[in-house]
């Protein structure tokens, strides 16, 4: 869909990170606007920034993406980064209960922190390693409907999932 | 009054018979059912390091793992305790070869426990260092606030992620004179080269609340730049090193990151852009700031930054500087002098030549290093602190001389005479005269 200068209209769109440490943010950020996996991914320090330029339907968007350190020492930084946020992607790894479970709590501080409509899309990262899953497709479905968040499972080493594109939508 | 009495409680006999009850247990020296403390490779380790709780609870563990070590961890909280309940504060054990060092401080105990050269005042050095690492990730109010809730708070917890800061953090200070010397090494570079970087930062982060702007590289400080009313410790610029040293990950991005400096305010975070400026990531530039809500502004800086270092060469002029490597010892021209350290007091910055044969394996670069630290110590004593110092030992002669405005240690070959050492350190203090304009800042620029 390539679409003329004259065309287009521009858009921004910030985009926050969320999630327990370990599940694969920083992996699955450098998938998406770097397309590549690397194994030597090393624990955010703080919060990292990417930019990334993409156009969707006669737009022109460009993303600003915060990918958060997971570290509970970090948490008390997160509403700096996800303060002014379009939409929050809510990681967290299907072969860790826990790291689904904390999940909810970055719900509860969006919704008790972010005072305007902020999109939010839950991830199921790592889904190659279906053999050692521990949340399934239909628990996580059903709480992403509870929440009115988008779900998808995705796998930054395989490189399947599309998921960004569609919370731009609106 | 508090009775503060420095004592040495000596064990002479009790390294030996430790082994001797364990070592029927070391048949299986790697078993997980096992104490780390049972297994050889562990004990033959030639320094430990531990942070424990007030409470006891293991917090680090250079080797082994903490969760294996819960046992001797609560033997040393003991031994601190028991000397504590008398008014009394235990400084320091020795059992046989070992030397065993306290560092109480505020909820936490540190403990170092060495077979190396180390003395005790360098180890104390040491666990100040990882002390402060701790504040650093944490601050001081955090800590405190921590412990007041929970005496029996894990703090693994808060650390988790932050290990590698302290391991790389001992390892440096393992290979690192500075550390030793409290300063830092200069990247060598021309004077107008090393003026145009730090203006570069001064044009283009002139920024309310912007208190430090630096450029550093491999351990090696580029240019530093500051409010006028504020100065960077040494110690403070280590942790900056060691964080960029230990970290991978400001390779992929810009990063954003809340950053205690304890000798700075220990009791808040500064808050850090970190970037590099290079694409083979060397060159790293750090904007601290007071205001959380900068990073933007920040960002835009470090372009113009680049930018303008891009146009003038300079960051040519670095990644020059890094490959040929600091200076060989024949640069300086004097016969005999193998390697020394020179430490200019007044900007604590130090400078030293790159190592050089006999000095390349790892066991001779630790020895050599063992050496400054004998020299360091004796000139340090406490007891009976010393203006110059030579020594004659079995491979190398040792020369080491403080004076109001520097410190220097150097190292000549075994068969130097005392007057031509001293012959040949003030001609290598002449030569450093001439070339300090490279070696060192001199200026301290501001914003």
């Amino acid at each position: 869909m390539s679409v003329s200068d004259q065309q287009s209209k521009s858009l921004e769109a910030k985009v926050v990170v969320l999630g327990s440490q370990g599940v694969g943010k920083t992996s699955v950020v450098i998938r998406y606007v770097g397309g590549m996996f690397s194994k030597a991914v090393s624990p955010t320090i703080g919060a990292s920034f990417f930019t990334y330029k993409l156009s969707l339907d006669n737009y022109r968007v460009k993303l600003q993406v915060w990918d958060t350190a997971g570290q509970e020492r970090f948490r008390s930084m997160a509403p700096m980064y996800y303060r002014k946020a379009n939409a929050a992607m809510l990681l967290y790894d299907i072969t860790s209960p826990d790291s689904f479970y904390d999940i909810k709590d970055w719900v509860k501080e969006l919704k008790k922190n972010v005072d305007y409509p902020i999109i939010m899309c839950l991830l199921g990262n790592k889904c190659d390693l279906d053999s050692g899953r521990k949340v399934s497709i239909e628990e996580a479905e059903e709480y992403a409907q509870s929440i009115g968040a988008l779900f998808f499972e995705v796998s930054a080493l395989k490189n399947t999932g599309k998921y960004i594109l569609p919370c731009l939508m609106d | 009054m508090s009775n503060q009495i420095e004592r040495c409680y000596i064990f002479q006999s009790s390294s030996k018979t430790s082994k001797s009850v364990v070592s029927t247990k070391t048949v299986v020296p790697f078993d997980n059912e096992e104490d780390d403390v049972n297994s050889e490779q562990w004990r033959s380790q030639p320094k430990h390091i531990f942070i424990l709780s007030e409470a006891g609870k293991p917090i680090y563990s250079r080797h082994g793992s903490e969760d294996k070590l819960v046992t001797i961890m609560g033997v040393m909280q003991a031994l601190v305790s028991f000397v504590g309940d008398s008014n009394d504060s235990l400084r320091c054990m020795i059992a046989g070869d070992h030397k065993f060092v306290f560092l109480v401080r505020d909820h936490l105990l540190l403990v170092g426990v060495t077979n190396c050269m180390d003395s005790t005042h360098q180890l104390l050095l040491q666990l100040t260092y990882v002390y402060n690492q701790v504040i650093s990730v944490l601050t001081h109010s955090t800590l405190c606030k921590i412990f007041k809730q929970r005496r029996n708070y894990d703090l693994r917890r808060m650390l988790s992620g932050a290990e590698k800061f302290f391991d790389n953090l001992l390892n440096l200070m393992d290979s690192e004179p500075g550390f030793l010397l409290t300063a830092v090494r200069c990247l060598p570079l021309d004077y107008s080269i090393r003026e145009i970087i730090a203006q570069s930062i001064v044009q283009h982060a002139k920024i309310k609340d912007l208190v430090f702007g630096l450029i550093i590289t491999n351990n090696q400080l580029i240019t530093l730049v500051r409010i006028k009313k504020y100065y960077l410790h040494p110690m403070d610029l280590h942790l900056i090193m060691n964080l960029v040293n230990a970290s991978e990950s400001f390779k992929t991005a810009e990063s954003w990151t809340p950053l205690c400096l304890p000798k700075f305010d220990q009791s808040g975070f500064l808050q850090a852009h970190i970037s590099y400026l290079d694409d083979s990531c060397e060159t790293c530039l750090l904007l601290l700031t007071v205001d959380r809500e900068s990073f933007f502004t920040l960002s835009e800086c470090k372009n113009k930054i680049k930018e303008r270092l891009l146009k003038y060469n300079a960051l040519r002029a670095i990644s020059d500087s890094l490959k040929r490597n600091a200076y060989g010892i024949q640069q300086c021209g004097i016969n005999d002098l193998r390697h020394f350290l020179y430490k200019s007091k007044s900007t604590a910055q130090y400078t030293s030549p790159e190592l050089e044969a006999p000095y390349v394996t790892q066991a001779e670069k630790d020895r050599l290093f063992g050496l400054y630290k004998y020299l360091h110590h004796r000139i340090h004593s406490a007891a009976r602190p010393l203006k110059i110092l030579f020594h004659v030992g079995a491979y190398e002669t040792l020369l080491g001389w403080v004076t109001a405005g520097f410190e220097l240690y150097a190292v000549f070959g075994p068969l130097v005479t005392k007057t031509s050492a001293i012959h040949a350190v003030n001609k290598l203090l002449r030569w450093i005269k001439r070339e300090e304009e490279r070696l060192f800042i001199l200026n301290s620029v501001t914003f």
